[in-house]
């Protein structure tokens, strides 16, 4: 088992927390993991990535190698285009569509879109409207992981637990709102898959 | 004992407190900051009583910690690698001193400049000094080599570096510790002379310290960092220092490499195993993630004597960070597919938040300024450098920690008027004390604005060493109480603002100006305290 991938979206978009909730369900296996962040310029509003390794053998790059990611996951339509250069022709490409628009010449959503449903492999889901239909828009993070789930080969429940274990300390409405929006991401990524 | 997932600066933080540290010194800095903070978090060090207070610089935290080691405690120094520059003095005489208890001197080296001015390679400072240089090529040999390089340090009275760079820094993997060791007890230095340099004394340590080189290059040869892979197609053999072994591995996941590999993780190099692969090989590939340090030196001054290949020729980039592809195109293999990045996908640099006190300032002061034109204000290293893109287009400098100031008061004697400085409050506590004096002695015609935000922002929210002291500091120092002028970076503020930036422009002499408010990211939890 292998799977590379890279996490992308805006500084403050919560790409951390994926990798964290990713991480600590790895770590409850046997298998090995290794996780490059981006850390440093507190300022929000840059674009952020973090290249996520995992396989059951030795890892030896903390990079993802250009061009054999397995999946891209991304929080943010035009974050999730600039890791092009790093995913396999058919690997996943995962992204949230509700854009973050903090630059004078951001792109067109419909071109955006074309591109990202050019790639063969791609679910386009929109993580911000489903958080906020389940009350709590800061899960986008999570509906997004949810979306991907079905293709990181790690057991859903895993994931659950991790979600658990992470949040425990902000209390049971937190948790139970960012396992509503796991499930609610994973629902819409096998329906898609499903057409 | 269980896996610890760590980043590979928490790892050699671990390491370092289970290997029987006293006390962590260090001023922050991207990617360095995480051993710092790791130790300061960590229960354990609290309940030992580990040192673990931030250090107004790089060179204070270099002196402190030499102090510790004086006692024969063990300590470690954190820093990123400008701040080895900060640090230079203490650090070469270092050498020259020597150490009593361990003494490791942790430098994250940023190549690509992530979050740095330059990409400078800790490595030459580690030869330039003569001290030797531990270089981990994962998170699990970070946490060991602290146990190695302590043991080393006291062996031998030499500081160790240990050299990180920020994909190591920033990247996580699970650990296994070791066992425990005990701290070291107060025990001072046998030799009175030790640490007394008085020339006498220092041409003996000195001499003390080349003939030194010989027995750390014997133990450079056994280290089990240092490692020689035997290969059977000995037309190309690769030298792979730190993280660059990684990166020759990776090319090689389906098949072994035919080519004999010697990794390096520990300086001074092993001289017998570089001959080795040189005597045996065609060709050599040296791959450094950094500048090509041990390239420069085998291929000397001449570069006529071996085939070398390296970033020197250009098979691998001369700048930047190597990464998986880069390597395979030097190691001559097919590269991958890649797909292009969309011609639509633009820029995002990042920005001052929303609602930083920074903004304000900033409006304030391009207002006041507006009838000088452009090119008056000298900047420094912060949060407050983004004040340079649009919409601000603030700032004319930004060089090293302090040279705001400094900046202002060598513009200002050739005759720049208005000549502004403006600096963070930990920049000021950093290096900036200093360039006020000189402002004050010279009696230079400048404006400094000291921005105080309560809070270390850009390297993620450290205590600064001044909150609470700027305006006695300045009158310390000797500027006049009346031109230290605190005002509020808010809307509601900026006519009066305005105002009193224009009349301090127009003092003769020199002007402090505070802006203070509080990081937006810290302001609630500030309020909550109250
Ligand atoms: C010699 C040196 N040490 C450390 C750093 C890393 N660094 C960059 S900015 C900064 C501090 C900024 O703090 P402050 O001046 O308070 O400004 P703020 O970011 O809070 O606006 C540090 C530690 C550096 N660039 N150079
Ligand atoms: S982190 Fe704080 S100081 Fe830095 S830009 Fe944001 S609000 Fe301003």
């Amino acid at each position: 088992m292998k799977k590379d991938i890279i996490l992308a979206g805006v500084g403050g978009q919560g790409i951390l927390s994926i990798a964290t909730i990713i991480g600590y369900a790895v770590v409850q296996s046997d298998l090995h993991l290794k996780q490059a962040e981006v850390h440093g310029m507190s300022q929000r509003g840059g674009a952020v990535e973090s290249h996520l390794r995992i396989s059951d053998k030795e890892i030896h790059s903390d990079l993802v190698p250009h061009g054999r990611s397995d999946m891209i996951i991304s929080v943010e339509p035009m974050e999730s285009l600039r890791y092009f250069p790093y995913l396999k022709h058919d690997g996943w490409l995962i992204t949230n569509v509700t854009p973050f628009v903090n630059i004078p010449n951001y792109p067109e959503m419909e071109h955006l879109l074309n591109e990202i449903r050019g790639h063969k492999n791609s679910i386009a889901i929109d993580g911000d409207a489903i958080a906020k239909e389940i009350g709590s828009p800061r899960s986008m993070n999570m509906v997004i992981l949810g979306a991907a789930s079905p293709f990181l080969e790690i057991p859903f429940e895993m994931l659950e637990d991790s979600i658990r274990a992470v949040f425990e300390r902000k209390g049971e409405d937190i948790v139970q709102k960012n396992l509503d929006a796991l499930n609610r991401g994973r629902d819409f990524a096998e329906k898609y898959i499903q057409k | 004992m269980d896996k610890l997932l760590l980043l590979g600066d928490e790892a050699l933080a671990q390491g370092a407190l289970d290997a029987g540290l006293s006390g962590a010194y260090g001023y922050p800095g991207t990617p360095s900051t995480e051993i710092f903070e790791y130790v300061q978090r960590n229960k354990e060090a609290a309940e030992r009583g580990v040192h673990r207070t931030w250090s107004a610089n790089e060179k204070t935290a270099m002196e402190e910690a030499l102090g510790m080691s004086y006692t024969g405690k063990r300590a470690i120094v954190t820093m990123k690698h400008v701040g080895l520059n900060v640090a230079a003095d203490p650090f070469v005489n270092s050498g020259i001193t020597g150490t009593n208890g361990g003494l490791i001197v942790a430098v994250a080296d940023d190549p690509s400049m992530h979050s740095s001015q330059n990409e400078q390679d800790s490595r030459h400072y580690g030869r330039f000094a003569l001290i030797p240089v531990f270089e981990p090529s994962n998170q699990q040999e970070a946490y060991n080599m602290t146990f190695d390089a302590f043991a080393l340090s006291e062996k031998y009275k030499t500081p160790v570096v240990m050299r990180l760079v920020t994909r190591l820094s920033h990247s996580r993997a699970g650990i296994i510790r070791k066992e425990q060791l005990e701290e070291n007890a107060i025990k001072l230095p046998e030799n009175p002379n030790q640490f007394v340099l008085l020339p006498a004394f220092a041409r003996q340590n000195y001499k003390n310290l080349v003939e030194k080189q010989k027995i750390l290059e014997k133990e450079s040869e056994e280290s089990k960092y240092n490692v020689y892979h035997e290969g059977k197609d000995k037309s190309l053999g690769i030298i792979a220092c730190g993280l660059g072994y990684n990166y020759v591995k990776e090319n090689h996941v389906e098949a072994e490499c035919e080519y004999p590999i010697l990794k390096i993780s520990q300086y001074p190099l092993p001289r017998k195993m570089i001959t080795k692969m040189i005597n045996e090989c065609d060709e050599v590939l040296i791959v450094e993630d950094g500048m090509p340090v041990i390239e420069e030196w085998l291929r000397g001054y001449m570069d006529n004597s071996l085939n070398i290949k390296g970033r020197m020729d250009g098979t691998l980039p001369r700048v930047g960070e190597l990464d998986p592809a880069k390597l395979r195109t030097a190691l001559g293999l097919e590269p991958y597919p890649m797909k292009k990045i969309p011609e639509i996908v633009k820029g995002r640099p990042p920005e001052l938040c929303k609602g930083c006190p920074h903004r304000d300032s900033y409006i304030a002061l391009n207002e006041a300024m507006k009838k000088y034109g452009p090119g008056h204000v000298f900047a420094d290293i912060g949060c407050y450098t983004l004040g340079f893109l649009a919409p601000f287009h603030a700032i004319n400098s930004c060089v090293d920690m302090g040279a705001s100031i400094s900046m202002a008061v060598g513009a200002a004697s050739a005759g720049l008027f208005p000549s502004i400085a403006v600096i963070g409050d930990s920049t000021f506590g950093h290096s900036g004390m200093t360039p006020l004096l000189d402002a004050v002695n010279s009696k230079a015609n400048i404006v400094v604005f000291i921005l105080d935000n309560s809070i270390v922002a850009m390297t993620g929210m450290q205590d600064s060493a001044v909150t609470g002291k700027i305006e006695e500091i300045c009158a310390g120092v000797g500027v006049e109480k009346e031109h230290i002028r605190v005002i509020i970076p808010l809307k509601p503020h900026h006519e009066e603002n305005v105002r009193i930036i224009q009349n301090e422009i127009n003092y003769k002499g020199v002007s402090v100006i505070i802006p203070r408010r509080p990081c937006i990211h810290i302001a609630s939890k500030m309020r909550k305290q109250k």
